[in-house]
């Protein structure tokens, strides 16, 4: 069968297309609910009206964006019984019980508890609302640590036993997978990876409005709000990345080194800023490089020796027996690149709009109108031209896809840099696919869930621009007055619903 | 009983929270053509499930999970082997959940009449497919010595299913329609009474075909006392539907899912799915369960959890008690 279209290269490619476009989806859910029900918990603290606004502007896309999260990570469930059976069936046991625990304790929580805010405006009291999203932010914080549980498991398998007889892995140490550290430090990473996504977003929408001076008090906020997470959410991505990264270079060498072309082990090894390299040879044709840089990041220490691909994969084949061991090393390598320079990216470019917007580079007292004034780029004495002052704007702007792209070459190289191994060094990728599903119904689905997404992909994006435009809704009477009893007042029981579909 | 035998009841139990709950809102979203005159009833009809329609579909996730964890091969078996009707059900889930959220979120004719075609769809196809599936399992499938499903996706289209499907689709169907006579007021409330006891006669009939076409079969004792319940309920349903007692008529045509899925997995027990190839290789919960200790950890959590979600599931239900109707929805956009 042409490889191309073989059941296990289309599997493949299924599971990567529902994956990453999952995972657009997550990190802005996950964010954007702990922003929202910050900015909820303002309002209820302050009755500023600007922060019930903000709460219920950011809440609209949260929303929008949530209804896709959900329902892409359907998909995600299903598909390991549908395309990868004999996975299913090899880890079931000890995979199946984190997602298991997933759905009982947190997707309950977040589903319940949404429907409980999005309709619970007029039915319950402002601090018992106020706790509901608290509750959908735990929810999807909860979700994402169990789900990266049973992924880290992949990476770097723990607590179990194979059983020769039912031919399968079995649990020994649920607890073991539950923390071991490549769970931890991956939780760490993705969740702080996830904040860097809703800050840039908070902050780039932000910028388009503060750019046009409009809804300037919700929005000024909101820009201060995004650029803060942004960069504190950025410095953790980097040390959580740093950890990650000390972790995966004992746990799985082969990744790393195929994330820094590191054909043969060096002591010291240099980190790589530019490399060309020839897969079939085994070296770098063209490398510009760091000495020492990748000794510090692997082992604290700017001496000691990493092992190379080569050193990795002839260990491996005396392990494992013959075979070749190594992951495509162009999208390890460049995977890596892409995710450290958009991440950090992001976070300088929201660390210089922190600085650029702070007090001193307001507009003049002079010209002042009130304390919520559009932030205005006095970097000298003389006013900037309009175009060059505009341009932070529009570079906030662009910085919103930024770590949306990060995450998503995170997780490409996360799980390419793994390959030939489904589970590491436990069972490999091709022995892992549904031995009885035919070509043609991978190939079916993987064309019928792409084409869904794309036309879904078109109808949210211009969701998201429409009421991005529409900037925060004006409150009315009932918002400025919620209920004091569960369920609504009975005052008036003919009066609409403060939410409907 | 071993604990792969309590697992093989929490399955039963998950299937039936699931059939229970969003069969009321598959129910509800075939309404949307069946039973709504005009845009604000189809609204109406809507905001009755609104708050409760996501949290009724985890119970579907929270089933695809146990059984991932607790039999993996029955997942790993099933879900490779009805490839397609999953396929087309996944596909479903995704348009209606959007359909759902987003239906509103524009004003114009065009957009919010395609959403609502797409509710309509995406709740009868559902309700329609899980019917075969299921009655599928009871059947039994052609499944080989290595536990691969090796039949065709014609082997499933049969009489037996396709009628198991259509029992589902018009149980969910009169189940939601006594669900919005009790969660509504006025004009759509007394259409969707009447409604409810004309689709209860076509249910019970067809019910009342496949029950006994499963019981005959590959019935019990046991499943026997389900059947009767089942058929009881489903007439208590019709009779206080009549009556205008919607509370216990809603109580009743839950009881009718409830019992039905009961015996379904009785008639199936000790076995997950048999083989209709050779009985030697049909799934049962020793041969497709997990280990001990994975079974013993989630019968840990499942009794922490599930106590908590039926008290907070419950609490939802009792925040959105009041009834709607249509002077409860504004046109706002």
């Amino acid at each position: 069968m042409d490889l191309a279209l073989a059941p296990e290269t289309l599997a493949r490619w299924q599971f990567g297309i529902t994956t990453v476009y999952h995972f657009l989806f997550v990190p802005l859910t996950i964010s954007l609910a702990a922003l929202t029900a910050g900015l909820q918990t303002a309002w209820v603290r302050t009755e500023k009206e600007k922060y019930l606004r903000a709460t219920k502007f950011w809440g609209k896309l949260f929303l929008i964006n949530i209804a896709m999260g959900v329902v892409t990570g359907i998909v995600q469930e299903f598909q390991f019984g549908m395309n990868w059976s004999d996975y299913s069936r090899f880890v079931g046991d000890i995979f199946g019980a984190p997602l298991a625990f997933e759905a009982l304790i947190a997707f309950f929580f977040e589903s319940t508890f949404i429907g409980l805010w999005i309709f619970g405006w007029d039915k319950l009291p402002k601090k018992i609302h106020l706790a509901c999203i608290w509750m959908v932010s735990m929810g999807t914080v909860l979700s994402a640590y169990f789900i990266l549980a049973a992924n880290s498991w992949m990476q770097h398998p723990v607590g179990f036993r194979i059983n020769e007889e039912r031919g399968r892995a079995e649990l020994t140490d649920f607890w073991l997978v539950l923390t071991q550290n490549t769970a931890l430090t991956q939780f760490f990473h993705t969740i702080t990876a996830a904040f860097l996504v809703g800050g840039a977003f908070m902050a780039g929408i932000s910028a388009f409005h503060l750019a046009r001076k409009k809804h300037v008090p919700v929005m000024r906020s909101s820009l201060r709000l995004g650029l803060i997470v942004l960069i504190v959410a950025g410095m953790g991505t980097a040390i959580s990345g740093d950890l990650l990264g000390k972790v995966m270079f004992k746990q799985q060498p082969m990744k790393m080194a195929a994330a820094e072309a590191l054909w043969d082990g060096e002591a010291p090894a240099p980190f790589s800023v530019f490399a060309y390299g020839d897969v079939e040879k085994g070296h770098n044709k063209v490398a510009i490089e760091i000495p020492g840089l990748l000794s510090f990041l692997a082992n604290d220490d700017f001496t000691s020796f990493v092992p190379g691909i080569n050193d990795v994969n002839k260990a491996e084949q005396e392990k494992f027996g013959p075979g070749d061991y190594r992951p495509n090393i162009p999208v390890a390598y460049w995977g890596f690149r892409w995710m450290i320079g958009f991440g950090m990216a992001s976070l300088g470019i929201g660390a210089l709009g922190l600085w650029l917007t702070r007090k001193r580079f307001m507009l003049p007292a002079e010209l002042r109108t009130g304390e919520d004034e559009v932030p205005h780029l006095v970097l000298f004495k003389k006013p900037l031209s309009p175009k060059l002052a505009n341009l932070y704007w529009v570079v906030a702007l662009w910085t919103m896809g930024f770590p949306l792209i990060a995450n998503s070459w995170g997780w490409i190289f996360t799980e390419m840099g793994r390959q030939p191994w489904v589970v590491y060094g436990v069972l490999r990728t091709r022995d892992a696919v549904s031995p009885n599903v035919s070509q043609a119904e991978v190939l079916t689905s993987m064309i019928g869930f792409t084409l869904l997404y794309a036309v879904l992909a078109v109808i949210e994006v211009k969701l998201l621009v429409k009421y991005v435009k529409a900037g925060p809704p004006e409150l009315t009477e009932a918002d400025l007055n919620p209920p004091t009893k569960i369920g609504g007042d009975d005052k008036n029981p003919d009066r609409p619903m403060a939410f409907s579909y | 009983m071993q604990l792969h035998d309590v697992w093989f009841v929490l399955i039963a139990v998950l299937w039936t929270g699931y059939f229970f709950l969003e069969g009321f809102d598959f129910g509800v979203g075939v309404l949307t053509k069946l039973l709504a005159r005009d845009r604000t009833e189809k609204r109406v009809l809507i905001n009755t499930i609104g708050p409760v329609w996501d949290g009724n579909e985890v119970w579907l996730l929270t089933a695809g999970g146990a059984t991932f964890a607790a039999f993996p091969d029955w997942y790993a078996t099933l879900f490779s082997g009805f490839y397609l009707p999953l396929l087309l059900i996944l596909i479903c889930l995704i348009i209606r959940g959007v359909a759902f959220e987003y239906r509103h979120k524009r004003p114009e004719d065009r957009w919010q009449t395609n959403w609502e075609h797409a509710i309509f769809w995406t709740s009868l196809i559902p309700a329609f497919l899980w019917g075969v599936a299921f009655a599928n399992i009871v059947r039994g499938v052609k499944i080989d010595e290595n536990k691969e499903y090796v039949g065709t996706l014609l082997d499933l289209l049969n009489v037996y299913s396709i009628l198991g499907g259509l029992v589902t689709l018009t149980l969910f169907t009169f189940h939601g329609t006594v669900f919005t006579s009790l969660k509504t007021v006025g004009d759509i409330r007394d259409r969707s009474r009447k409604l409810a006891t004309r689709l209860g006669v076509v249910t019970a009939v067809l019910a009342l075909v496949f029950l006994i076409w499963t019981q005959v079969s590959c019935g019990d004792g046991q499943s026997l006392i389900a059947m009767i319940v089942a058929v009881l309920a489903l007439v208590g349903a019709l009779g206080f539907n009549l009556a205008g007692r919607e509370g216990w008529s809603f109580a009743l045509s839950g009881v009718t899912i409830a019992a039905a899925v009961a015996m379904l997995f009785l008639t199936l027990f000790p076995n997950v799915m048999p083989s209709s190839l050779n009985e030697a290789w049909n799934l049962t919960v020793t041969n497709s369960s997990s280990s001990a200790y994975t079974l013993k950890i989630m019968t840990w959590c499942a009794a922490v959890a599930t106590p908590l979600v039926l008290l907070y599931q419950g609490w939802t239900y009792w925040v959105f008690r009041k009834r709607i109707g249509t002077q409860h929805i504004v046109d706002v956009h």
